[in-house]
């Protein structure tokens, strides 16, 4: 990775434009060729820097809810236990986290009340009543921006 | 609770750019002719979605292990309800705070305010974490690391299995 591949890193995670010819754009914010652009985002995306190119939509405003669960699981039982609730296309984020409470996983579905039986039937399938949903009462920030060039001045926004 | 309703030709839209978006030179007239749409209602619709704050943005999503930052640490605050939106506020304004949530606590947890923060290192995390204890004045604190990843995609609205009603 070279600096002109951080500084395209760092153009991609502020913003893909809705335009005609997006990449031009980032081409003439870090200083090379559309071509180039494009040859080293598929690199990037082929030695997995980049996840993904696409949009990041707003669950509430498409009508989904979701909640951060946080559980307390036998040690012993946390892969099983965690391969189970990993098994919900609802649940993206899925961790273990040094602390008494040591599995905490994000649920997003269609209401409230989807959310609450999910959680009912994941406790039944794991019988683990530790189980606890944490919705956002407020959300100050999202904004998920990883720095890579010094040089970049864009942070995330 | 306002119910919103998206058109057919809206959700196949959702469901192409929740995935990956083409890699070429016009990847919205790509969009527009795979799914047989006039390119002027992708614009169109896209950009209304984003002044509605639906469409948060297109942008590249990185793999944040592999790009050099090993640290996912969760930090949770233990702040006074009165001052909640004061504080959460001030967290926001760090760079390396990439999420900041007001949440309820839990049995023998009194945290109520979480700040994702990614760094290179367990040190730096530490480091940002004290300088936001710092800032707002509260000391009250832990990291949560995490010690392994179970799942880490992006979520996928209007499939078939949601709109079942299935999500298993």
């Amino acid at each position: 990775m070279d600096e002109l591949d951080k500084k395209i890193l760092d153009a991609i995670q502020n913003e893909i434009p809705i335009t005609n010819r997006p990449f031009t754009k980032i081409a003439d914010k870090v200083g090379t060729s559309e071509s180039d652009v494009l040859l080293r985002i598929k690199k990037l995306k082929a030695n997995k820097i980049i996840r993904r190119i696409g949009g990041s939509f707003d669950s509430q405003k498409l009508g989904y809810r979701s909640v951060l669960v946080a559980a307390v699981v036998p040690e012993e039982k946390l892969d099983n236990i965690a391969a189970i609730i990993n098994r919900y296309t609802g649940v993206t984020h899925n961790y273990r986290r040094d602390h008494t409470y040591n599995l905490w996983f994000t649920l997003t579905a269609s209401s409230e009340k989807r959310i609450d039986e999910l959680l009912e039937q994941m406790k039944k399938k794991t019988g683990i009543k530790k189980m606890f949903p944490l919705p956002a009462l407020k959300k100050y920030k999202i904004a998920v921006h990883f720095k890579m060039s010094r040089e970049s001045n864009n942070g995330g926004s | 609770m306002v119910e919103v309703e998206f058109s057919d030709k809206e959700k196949e839209l959702i469901r192409i750019c929740q995935g990956d978006i083409p890699l070429c030179e016009s990847p919205y007239e790509e969009i527009a002719s795979l799914l047989s749409l006039d390119s002027g209602w992708v614009y169109d619709t896209l950009n209304r979605w984003k002044n509605e704050g639906v469409l948060k943005k297109n942008r590249g999503i990185l793999y944040h292990q592999r790009a050099g930052f090993q640290a996912n640490g969760m930090s949770v605050w233990m702040v006074p309800d009165e001052r909640i939106d004061e504080i959460g506020k001030k967290m926001a304004e760090f760079d390396d705070v990439s999420h900041c949530y007001h949440r309820p606590g839990l049995p023998n947890w009194n945290y109520n305010l979480y700040a994702m923060i990614h760094g290179k290192s367990k040190s730096e995390v530490e480091k940002i974490a004290k300088k936001i204890s710092q800032r707002v004045g509260i000391s009250d604190y832990q990291i949560l690391y995490s010690t392994k990843e179970f799942k880490k995609t992006s979520m996928k609205y209007f499939t078939s299995e949601i709109e079942n009603g299935r999500n298993e």
